[in-house]
């Protein structure tokens, strides 16, 4: 995967390292593929109780190869998870993001890996990102050692802590909290970072989300709630369950910002726009207005409270790689061909890390006991009759 | 009482010494309304008076409630399935005990995420939005601190939900609303409010579905004073618990298990109900005394199988009340065999095998003739990968070892 490859010690946020990776890569390319290059979003942003950003993104050429890839990459990994899934490599709960890539993409091109991403169980893509490789996303998914959690989170419960990603979590709303202690610790240390604590519009109704952010506006907290809204909390649409379905302006006294989700363009501005905003004032709200194709989890057909044609119909107007991909070609940055190769690389890549972690070993019984305390508590761990040892916790 | 055979059409006057209790028909209307719908209906008076019906057809049938549960053994009347009853899976079990106790009473609604349109996540509540309207199976926002709280609060002006957890874990964010409003308003009001409310939901360890998710919530809940605590574990069982849920004056909390949920039986066309604070006897015998509940249950059985071939003879009982014990049939099996194996899934720490024991032990030490065993699954979150989480909870190879050195 192009982005764990490369340090991420890079300090720029507009020039991500992975940029000058794929400039080596493209053939074509002249010396001028991280000139800037000016893109207008195709929505205006909606403001609550603050100025809107400009509608011009500055990007270049590089970038948007790089969103292309990165996109591409992100669709084929959550595809190829559903094969599995069907194939009972994958078991349990296995919630997949393909349709809203760009909201992954987008906010990693605006901030750094100081700046802290949480979000709920629909975290491959956003783990992916923040530096996870493909192997680490496989082998968890598969319960095997060399994932990221060592096979004892799933698909759930994805981290990385030197990525500042801070999960992965399955119960609905409760890792909102969690972003705005992270965003205290922030403050706490002076660090000038900020972090985005994803949620779904589902979540958007828990009363423990507006409680953190009561909180946080009272002590100006660098947090940023970013509301995925997909439409449906699981089989309910948002009219169903929320009487005010405008989740940037439920802040209230909170500035809000909505965004058109799928333009990962957008979606950069937006976190960039955000980032300097919490900085400054304190909490913003970010709505970001995509859609995912595939049900709430694998065991939801997906089209009980929903019809084909809707699915179909975002798919063909606002898919965001197709959007990326025509930008691509109207700007003459790459041609078909080049992108069709690009897409069959990432689909090797994809069944390259399958079969890497299908070899990967199973989890040793011993693993049972490891991280339950940090250390030194000596506690026996007993057979299920309790006469029998069988570990004593490190 | 009239008006139901007037419906019925039939002319033969009842002795005046009927033994029905107007209380146990539905309401004639309805009745009548079904016996239209059901033209190849045999109704039948028998000679004491009570109304039998025999069905020539299928599986759905409950709407006459037959006080006599084994009409269709009698006299010259043969029954065209081979069988009495039905077959059907857990969850339509439960459906059905739901559906009913909404049918026989208005107060009852239900409230959960995705129960109505959706039809409810593990189907529990299929069809039911279809058929009782959107007042009566409510379809609520993630919130479930509120709703919960909401349904105890309509609990207390008389009103009968039953709140369905998605799964039993995401009731810790009500926690507060369980404990303090659901168990305990009863008695800090002296009496004045009932909290007749069911909340049900699937727990227990699944099949890979992460640490969150396999939480056994009934360890955490069981010090709650003033709510009952039932868990179900078979297609009839779970039906009868559900209806006697609904029925009960008392906070009921219904647990099931996300890998029951497809279990098929048998159960009776009649109408039953079963007692909340009673144990089941799932298999007699004389050697040691196997406790167990919901899912350990069909552990323990396996693992019975291979006792038996051993020449051991387990008595096995389901305890079903989790909260309170059923210590009669507990202690009656413990006064025959003198030996005690409690199978569990929660973890070691502070679950119901814990209480469990410590209630034996103090009730029925004299009639021991070794320690209680108890095994329970491992004190750790449940991990993710399919070997480390069969090694949390009991297997019954553990089960056949520990009866073999309790036995010797």
């Amino acid at each position: 995967m192009a982005l764990s490859r490369v340090s991420s010690s890079s300090p720029s946020i507009l020039l991500k390292p992975l940029s000058s990776y794929l400039s080596l890569r493209r053939r074509s390319v002249s010396s001028s593929s991280t000139d800037p290059l000016t893109v207008e979003t195709s929505l205006p942003f909606t403001a609550h109780r603050c100025d809107e950003p400009s509608r011009a993104v500055e990007t270049s050429a590089a970038e948007l190869l790089s969103f292309f890839r990165d996109m591409a990459l992100m669709r084929r990994m959550e595809i190829a998870a559903d094969s599995l899934y069907k194939a009972k490599l994958i078991r349990g709960f296995c919630h997949l993001y393909d349709g809203q890539e760009a909201v992954a993409v987008g906010m990693e091109a605006a901030i750094t890996r100081k700046d802290c991403i949480i979000t709920a169980y629909r975290d491959h893509c956003t783990f992916l990102s923040r530096g996870g490789t493909l192997l680490e996303v496989f082998a968890e998914l598969m319960g095997r050692r060399d994932g990221c959690s060592k096979g004892k989170g799933g698909s759930m419960h994805f981290y990385r802590k030197e990525g500042g990603f801070y999960g992965g979590h399955g119960i609905v709303g409760a890792q909102v909290p969690l972003g705005c202690g992270l965003a205290f610790a922030q403050k706490y240390c002076k660090d000038e970072n900020v972090t985005f604590s994803l949620y779904g519009d589902g979540a958007a109704n828990q009363g423990q989300l507006f409680e953190a952010l009561n909180i946080s506006a009272l002590w100006d907290l660098p947090s940023i709630l970013v509301c995925e809204n997909n439409h449906y909390g699981m089989g309910t649409a948002e009219w169903r369950a929320a009487k005010s379905p405008a989740y940037y302006k439920r802040g209230d006294y909170v500035p809000g910002l909505k965004v058109d989700g799928m333009d990962a363009l957008a979606v950069k501005q937006a976190c960039k726009f955000a980032k300097e905003f919490a900085l400054k004032n304190g909490p913003i709200i970010l709505e970001m207005d995509t859609y995912r194709y595939h049900g709430h989890s694998m065991s939801d057909p997906g089209s009980t409270y929903r019809t084909r044609d809707e699915i179909s119909g975002v798919r063909q107007e606002r898919d965001p790689i197709e959007r990326v991909r025509k930008l691509l070609l109207s700007h003459e940055i790459s041609t078909e061909k080049e992108l069709k190769d690009t897409e069959k690389e990432v689909r090797k890549e994809v069944d390259e890390a399958i079969a890497k972690a299908k070899e990967s070993q199973m989890p040793d019984p011993s693993d049972l006991f490891k991280n339950v305390y940090v250390k030194g508590l000596g506690v026996e761990a007993r057979g299920a009759d309790r006469k029998e040892v069988i570990a004593t916790l490190p | 009482m009239a008006t139901l055979f007037q419906g019925l059409g039939l002319v033969t006057p009842l002795s005046s010494s009927n033994s029905f209790e107007s209380n146990k028909l539905l309401h004639p209307s309805r009745t009548c309304r079904s016996i239209s719908e059901r033209k190849d209906g045999i109704f039948v008076v028998r000679s004491d008076a009570r109304v039998s019906q025999l069905l020539k057809r299928r599986a759905r049938t409950h709407d006459l409630l037959v006080t006599n549960a084994v009409a269709t053994q009698g006299g010259s009347f043969v029954a065209s399935t081979s069988k009495p009853g039905h077959e059907l899976l857990l969850f339509e079990a439960l459906r059905e005990g739901l559906e009913e106790e909404m049918e026989r009473d208005p107060c009852v609604c239900v409230m959960g995420e995705d129960v109505g349109h959706y039809g409810g996540s593990y189907k529990v509540t299929k069809d039911l939005a279809t058929k009782f309207g959107d007042l009566r199976v409510l379809d609520t926002p993630i919130a479930e601190n509120s709703f919960t709280g909401m349904g105890i609060g309509a609990a207390m002006t008389g009103l009968r939900p039953v709140v369905e957890g998605m799964n039993m874990g995401f009731l810790l964010l009500a926690f507060n609303q369980i404990s303090n409003n659901c168990g305990m308003l009863h008695y800090t009001s002296g009496g004045q409010f009932k909290i007749p409310i069911v909340i049900r939901g699937p727990g227990g360890v699944g099949r890979q579905l992460g640490a969150e998710h396999s939480q056994r919530l009934e360890s955490y809940f069981q010090s709650i004073p003033g709510i009952q605590m039932v868990a179900c574990s078979t297609p009839y069982n779970a039906k009868g618990l559900m209806k006697a849920a609904i029925r009960s004056e008392n906070p009921v909390i219904l647990f099931e298990h996300v890998l029951l949920y497809n279990l098929k039986e048998r159960i009776p066309d009649e109408e039953y109900v079963l007692s909340l604070e009673e144990a089941e006897m799932v298999r007699p015998g004389e050697h040691v005394t196997i406790l167990t509940y919901s899912r350990m249950r069909y552990h323990v059985m396996q693992a019975a199988k291979t006792l038996v071939n051993k020449g051991y003879d387990p008595e096995v009982i389901d305890i079903r009340s989790l909260k309170p014990f059923d210590l009669h049939t507990i202690g009656n099996s413990v006064k025959k065999t003198h030996r005690v194996l409690i199978v569990e899934e929660c973890m070691r720490t502070g679950g119901i095998g814990a209480s469990l024991t410590a209630a034996i032990t103090e009730n029925f030490h004299d009639y021991l003739d070794a320690p209680v065993v108890c095994l329970s699954s491992q004190d750790v979150p449940t991990p993710y990968a399919g070997t480390l989480e069969e090694w949390t909870v009991v297997q019954p190879p553990q089960i056949v070892t520990a009866v073999e050195q309790l036995c010797q």
